[in-house]
């Protein structure tokens, strides 16, 4: 049987001003189902990168490596098949959307999704009973459904609203890109409860982090740490304690 | 005649019906045209948007007759008889001629208290307003305008909407029509003005014909004129309309255009803000594809002081599809503490599309804010890839991302009737030019319930 997230030699580069830069080095990376997994790491070490190529960016040109989601080549899919698979992302800087109401946003996606997985669609009034109940969770006030996708959204709620976004989808593989950063304890505690809520023999998530207090919530099952595009140690929990205490500096070193 | 009008071009798609106009006016207009001609690249204010298409046609005068019920479908369809403005007053033109077997209060709705409703072939009157010595579409529609309406709002009465339709039925002649419109509002009156412009018939695209349609609007110390206007005319037509508005103390012109029909097509709006603290909105939206070209043009006076003037215009432009806005501000020494704003921008979906803005601002007081800007841009593709990663198939996002961009700009436009008219017509656009995916699910209407 095939691993549930399978990463292998993974190589990918982008297009920095005319000359091709490359940012993942070779990313070994197994997750099981129902696993959540940290990645930590200091700035520039591809995280995000990686993020960005499990979710289908363009931008990023993958040069050799293979990336299988439940038996099927993730590689070789639109990111809206990766969404409709499974994949989730919650981006480190949600985007803005003008003019495009967010609820009406979150029903598209929504039922897009659905669609895709043959399941019946929502209606108004169904689906409006779901994301009340999704944004009551999230102690996210009815007004921010009405409001233009992340428009005039503080950092706070861009970041619940892609929360929000994760729960109302049900992947399977959720990809968090530093959710947590400049978010105060309450609102940290909401994004924790918000991936707790999911877990289930089949589901996992990746988080990306810099910080020991979002796993102290997570309670991860694996702590990988990621430098010059590589996984380059991992762990249990422990080690994300480790790092918050010693820093980066000796994987580093372990690295070169 | 070449000799007479070197820049100009020839006037031979008319000139069997301008000759031997005896009426004053009119011929006053027919020697202006002679002496200019149609205005050709040269002239600054055509320098972008040619009358190329124009030429190689004979433009006949339009029968009186036309298909009833083919009439009466093209109608219906903009006009839904299960929508908001089935039961508004309506008046209905049928290729530039007043019909009024199919307008109020004929067809069963009254035409509102404080309005006085006259054909302009019961007495054809030029209002002073426009300017046929300067504008040579202006001189044209003057020599050839055989009807129109004239709508006067009493002092005081807020008479709500009156919906104007112009449809044009086209047979097997190619024909032109000229129609001319007055509208005039008293001290403190207000009227909302939804004009449409559509052809009739299925196979609207090998239609030729030109619709010439000229308004003036005077509005009254105090007095609110709404004006929205959906141009969508067949795809083969040539729509060139001039509007003209004169705001006194306190009056407010506000306008919305939506042009996303035939091959060539230009609305030119003069205002001139003649009193003290008056306001004009001239805000609008296009969607174009193919080969069309679509031409915003306007020129605000600011004659009086502590005045407002807002022009927001948004162009989405696919295939080889050419947008043109002109926005000139005019600021009399006189009209201190003016607020001007205008903005222009464009969305380009093919490399081929082309937007051309031009604004020009000519200030003579001292005290004003007159800002302007003028942005393009290709669709975002952080937008894109956001709405893909949540599932969103390319095609859906594309169009969800497009009509965000002009809902902004509708958004200006308050009315409730004159926005659900935009709105239906824009949704109908954005499926011929952008794709035929589902659009994006509507969940706030209900939600307010």
């Amino acid at each position: 049987m095939s691993d549930f997230l399978n990463i292998s030699g993974l190589h990918a580069r982008i297009d920095a001003d005319g000359a091709p830069k490359e940012i993942l080095r070779g990313v070994d990376l197994v997750i099981p189902p129902g696993e959540v997994h940290a990645i930590m790491g200091p700035n520039g070490s591809g995280k995000s990168t990686l993020s960005y190529v499990l979710a289908g960016r363009e931008d990023y040109e993958v040069t050799s490596g293979s990336v299988s989601f439940k038996g099927q080549d993730l590689l070789a899919m639109e990111p809206e098949e990766r969404a409709a698979a499974g994949v989730f992302l919650a981006f480190q800087a949600p985007i803005e959307l003008p003019g495009v109401n967010n609820a009406n946003f979150l029903r598209t996606a929504v039922n897009a999704v659905r669609r895709a997985r043959g399941d019946a669609e929502l209606d108004a009034v169904a689906f409006l009973k779901t994301v009340r109940a999704a944004t009551k969770k999230l102690s996210m006030s009815d007004e921010m459904l009405k409001r233009n996708v992340n428009v005039g959204f503080s950092g706070g709620e861009k970041k619940r609203n892609e929360v929000l976004q994760m729960t109302m989808l049900q992947p399977s593989l959720a990809i968090l890109d530093e959710t947590d950063s400049g978010l105060d304890v309450d609102a940290l505690r909401i994004v924790a409860d918000g991936v707790n809520a999911l877990r289930s023999p089949t589901f996992s998530a990746l988080v990306i982090t810099h910080h020991q207090r979002l796993l102290d919530y997570l309670n991860p099952d694996r702590v990988h740490v990621m430098a010059r595009g590589r996984i380059v140690h991992s762990g249990g929990a422990e080690l994300a304690k480790e790092i918050d205490v010693q820093g980066y500096a000796s994987f580093l070193a372990e690295a070169a | 005649m070449n000799a007479i009008a070197p820049v100009g071009r020839s006037l031979a798609p008319f000139e069997a019906r301008l000759d031997g106009i005896a009426d004053p006016v009119r011929h006053a207009a027919v020697g202006e045209l002679r002496r200019v001609g149609l205005p050709g690249p040269r002239v600054e204010a055509w320098r972008y948007t040619h009358l190329r298409p124009l030429a190689g046609h004979e433009f006949r005068e339009a029968a009186a007759s036309f298909d009833a019920d083919v009439v009466g479908c093209a109608l219906d369809e903009v006009l839904p008889r299960d929508g908001l403005l089935a039961s508004t007053p309506r008046l209905v033109l049928v290729n530039g001629r007043f019909a009024p077997e199919l307008s109020s209060p004929a067809n069963g709705v009254a035409l509102p208290e404080g309005v006085m409703f006259e054909r302009f072939l019961a007495s054809p009157e030029f209002d002073a307003l426009a300017t046929p010595e300067r504008e040579p579409l202006v001189a044209l529609n003057t020599a050839l305008a055989t009807d129109g309406v004239r709508l006067s709002v009493a002092e005081g009465a807020a008479v709500g909407r009156i919906v104007l339709v112009s449809v044009a039925f086209a047979g097997e002649e190619t024909v032109s029509f000229h129609p001319r419109h007055s509208v005039s509002l008293g001290t403190g009156a207000s009227l909302e003005l939804i004009e449409v412009a559509v052809s009739s018939g299925n196979n609207a695209s090998a239609v030729t014909y030109f619709h010439n349609p000229v308004l003036t609007c005077s509005v009254g110390e105090g007095a609110k004129l709404t004006h929205v206007k959906v141009q969508k005319e067949a795809a083969g037509a040539t729509h060139l309309a001039t509007v003209y508005a004169n705001i006194a103390t306190r009056g407010a012109y506000d306008s919305f255009t939506l042009g996303l029909g035939a091959d060539l097509a230009r609305h030119e709006v003069h205002a001139r803000l003649s009193g003290a603290k008056a306001a004009v909105h001239v805000n609008g939206a296009q969607l174009l594809g193919e080969k069309q070209v679509g031409d915003i043009t306007s020129v605000i006076t600011h004659a009086a002081p502590d005045c407002i003037s807002r022009q927001t215009i948004r162009n989405v432009l696919t295939d080889h599809a050419r947008g043109v806005f002109q926005g000139k501000v005019h600021v009399h020494q006189i009209a201190q503490k003016t607020d001007g704003y205008q903005m222009n921008q464009a969305l380009l979906l093919s490399p081929h599309a082309e937007i051309d803005a031009k604004p020009e601002l000519e200030i003579y007081a001292d005290d004003v804010k007159c800002s302007h800007g003028a942005t393009v841009g290709a669709l975002d593709d952080e937008q894109l890839f956001y709405l893909r990663s949540r599932g969103v198939p390319e095609a859906q996002a594309r169009r969800i991302l497009v009509e965000a961009f002009l809902l902004e700009v509708l958004d200006l436009h308050e009315d409730e009737a004159g926005r659900a008219l935009l709105d239906t017509a824009l949704g109908a656009a954005l499926s011929l030019r952008i794709g035929r995916e589902q659009i994006l699910e509507q969940t706030a209407g209900e939600a307010s319930e």
